[in-house]
């Protein structure tokens, strides 16, 4: 292992944060030799992340748009059907369930990351500042959702899997954790919150190693104990930082896939588990159904977008209290 | 820097507290920890201990803390090294999973892609914090603008382009989405970029360098630590990537191990799933990461936090 001493982490976002504020700056006093021909070589070096951009991400950007007006199945041409397939969506039953059982998923696996994540970088903060112990919480985001899934699945097999052995032998009874209705999304829930706790809380921890000491001196100085500091002045102080990871955690449990299509089967018992973006896929690619799956997907799209910008309004809203 | 603010994000943690030897706080704290550590490490352990156990005899002595009946078996089964009796006579299903090709298909996509991505970001960085062009800050805001768009929208027209680009179940299909363009690479190489002297870049272009030659001899070299940073967490984003790899291929010969493993996972038998070669076939898709973590772990631990822009 190549851990040696605790670098600040953190540093890279203060740094990048007052560089940023220099940029415009030096745009403007750059005083290089010559900038004759640059142009030209600044659109040959631009130009395959320009296609990228239009080919791969603005094409397909309005495409989805103009795909959720229309009747769509693959094999021939797509036909407008105007709103057709948002008034489909308004009175589908399944799709409205679908949104009910991701934000209950959403619920759950935020609000336990979160929660785990602040308690385990205050307490990383306050007893070690091992970068060995920091990388050992961060394992799991190293590998992937579908080999999370396959490793809980195997714990939390109904019959045989190590965690209802565990309650058996306490004296409890036997939980079908992925395959009754009840506990299949809590469940999966607890397996995106194992995979994200310790990059959430790597996060928070550089965030709080941000905070000025003279703050803490001050507070002191007041009089205050310690867990009026951390809510009164840390937890507060973190703010932009809880916001970038409380918006980094939904967006990623919004469109949670691999661990739901792997740990559970077709959308789990009588639909228990039955995902947005796995009714989305369904329709897609089980009834090439096009159409209506970029109409779900723009509904989905446009439901990340507003949480992305009331994100920015909040972190705007706080970029004083850290300057 | 953290040296002086280590002891004063819980300011109660005075010195002389410190040096007592357990205050019952300390001891909470350590006890939470060493909870959540063993949480994250025990299915690690949980995934050896099963691959290594006969399938058979797991399923008789479910909680044993080392492996039933040990055995190589399950990793012969999925390495294909098995024949079916044995297999079948370890409890496996029989049925071969050709986990090896797989690995080298994670490979070449994870490798090719991030490769492309990192490499185009970088050129693109350089465009837009050295270079002196009209539409520099319009071209690059567009550019930020994509890091606000969620990728759902863009997968399925996406799938469609590159079946009408007949890229269907081949490498380029599946790298040109994210090869080409990575707002976040190329903001993050910007910044670093724009933060770095750029005196000897000057000295070289006085002497006649030209633009390219100062790119690839100096600029580049100098931004080695960023570049290798956006390389690991890129390869390991890559190599986890699961959905679009479903979606644009249906042909083993260039499905990832993600799809591998989940083919595996699906189509072992409901009644008495093959766990240890499941859990074999775990340890080969983790072990590439895990051994990027042994040579890279601080590297990584110290990026997450500028990661969390992405």
């Amino acid at each position: 292992m190549t851990f040696s001493n605790p670098a600040p982490a953190a540093a890279d976002t203060a740094a990048a944060r007052r560089r940023r504020r220099a940029d415009g700056r030096r745009a403007l006093n750059s005083n290089a030799p010559s900038h004759r021909g640059d142009a030209r070589l600044a659109w040959i070096l631009i130009a395959p992340a320009g296609i990228g951009f239009l080919v791969f991400a603005v094409y397909p950007t309005i495409r989805g748009v103009y795909f959720s007006f229309t009747d769509y199945h693959l094999l021939s041409a797509p036909q407008w059907i105007g709103f057709a397939n948002f008034i489909e969506m308004v009175q589908d039953q399944t799709f409205w369930a679908s949104v009910l059982v991701t934000v209950y998923f959403v619920v759950i696996a935020v609000s336990l990351t979160l929660v785990i994540s602040i308690l385990t970088a205050a307490v990383l903060h306050r007893v070690t500042k091992s970068t060995a112990v920091r990388g050992l919480i961060i394992l799991p985001f190293l590998i992937s959702g579908v080999v999370a899934a396959t490793v809980w699945s195997w714990m939390l097999d109904a019959q045989l899997g190590i965690v209802n052995e565990v309650i058996r032998a306490l004296g409890g009874h036997g939980i079908q954790f992925l395959t009754s209705r009840q506990w299949a999304i809590p469940s999966l829930a607890f397996i995106q919150v194992w995979k994200n706790m310790g990059y959430t809380s790597i996060i928070i921890f550089a965030g709080m190693q941000t905070i000025p000491a003279s703050i803490y001196e001050a507070g002191r100085i007041d009089g205050a104990n310690e867990r009026q500091m951390f809510f009164r002045l840390t937890l507060p102080l973190l703010r932009p930082i809880l916001a970038l990871v409380l918006v980094l955690n939904v967006i990623g449990a919004f469109q949670v896939f691999d661990i739901v299509s792997v740990a559970t089967k077709n959308g789990g018992p009588a639909n228990a588990s039955n995902v947005l973006q796995m009714y989305i896929y369904q329709k897609g690619f089980g009834q090439f159904d096009f159409g209506y799956a970029s109409t779900m997907s723009l509904a989905l799209f446009v439901i990340l977008i507003i949480i992305t910008f009331l994100q920015m309004r909040l972190l705007r809203a706080n970029e004083s209290d850290n300057a | 820097m953290t040296t002086a603010t280590s002891k004063l994000v819980l300011p109660a943690a005075t010195t002389r507290k410190r040096r007592r030897a357990a205050s019952p706080g300390r001891v909470i704290a350590w006890v939470y920890l060493i909870a959540i550590i063993v949480i994250t490490l025990f299915p690690f352990y949980w995934m050896l201990r099963s691959a290594f156990s006969n399938n058979y005899s797991m399923i008789a002595d479910p909680t044993s803390p080392w492996p039933v009946g040990f055995t190589l078996g399950p990793f012969e089964r999925v390495l294909g090294l098995a024949t079916t009796q044995q297999s079948l006579a370890e409890g496996g299903s029989g049925a071969s999973v050709p986990i090896l090709h797989y690995l080298g298909n994670s490979v070449i996509y994870a490798s090719l892609s991030t490769a492309c991505m990192v490499f185009f970001s970088l050129i693109a960085a350089y465009a837009f914090s050295r270079l002196q062009w009209r539409g520099r800050e319009f071209v690059f805001s567009l550019f930020l603008a994509a890091l606000m768009v969620p990728a759902i929208l863009t997968l399925l027209p996406n799938f469609v382009l590159v079946k009408e680009l007949g890229l269907l179940n081949t490498f380029a299909g599946m790298i040109l989405p994210t090869g080409l363009f990575s707002a976040f690479n190329i903001f993050f190489l910007r910044q670093f970029m724009l933060g770095l002297s750029t005196e000897i870049e000057e000295a070289a272009l006085l002497d006649g360098a030209s633009r390219l030659r100062v790119l690839f001899g100096l600029t580049i070299p100098m931004a080695s630590g960023p570049i290798i940073t956006l390389s690991i967490l890129g390869f390991i984003g890559q190599w986890n990537d699961y959905f679009w790899p479903l979606l644009v291929t249906s042909d083993a010969s260039v499905q990832p191990l993600t799809l591998g493993l989940a083919v595996f996972k699906q189509s072992s038998p409901q009644s008495q799933p093959d766990w240890a070669g499941l859990m074999a076939a775990t340890i080969v898709a983790a072990l590439p990461m895990l051994i990027l973590f042994m040579v890279f772990g601080k590297r990584i631990v110290n990026s997450i936090g500028f990661s969390g822009l992405k």
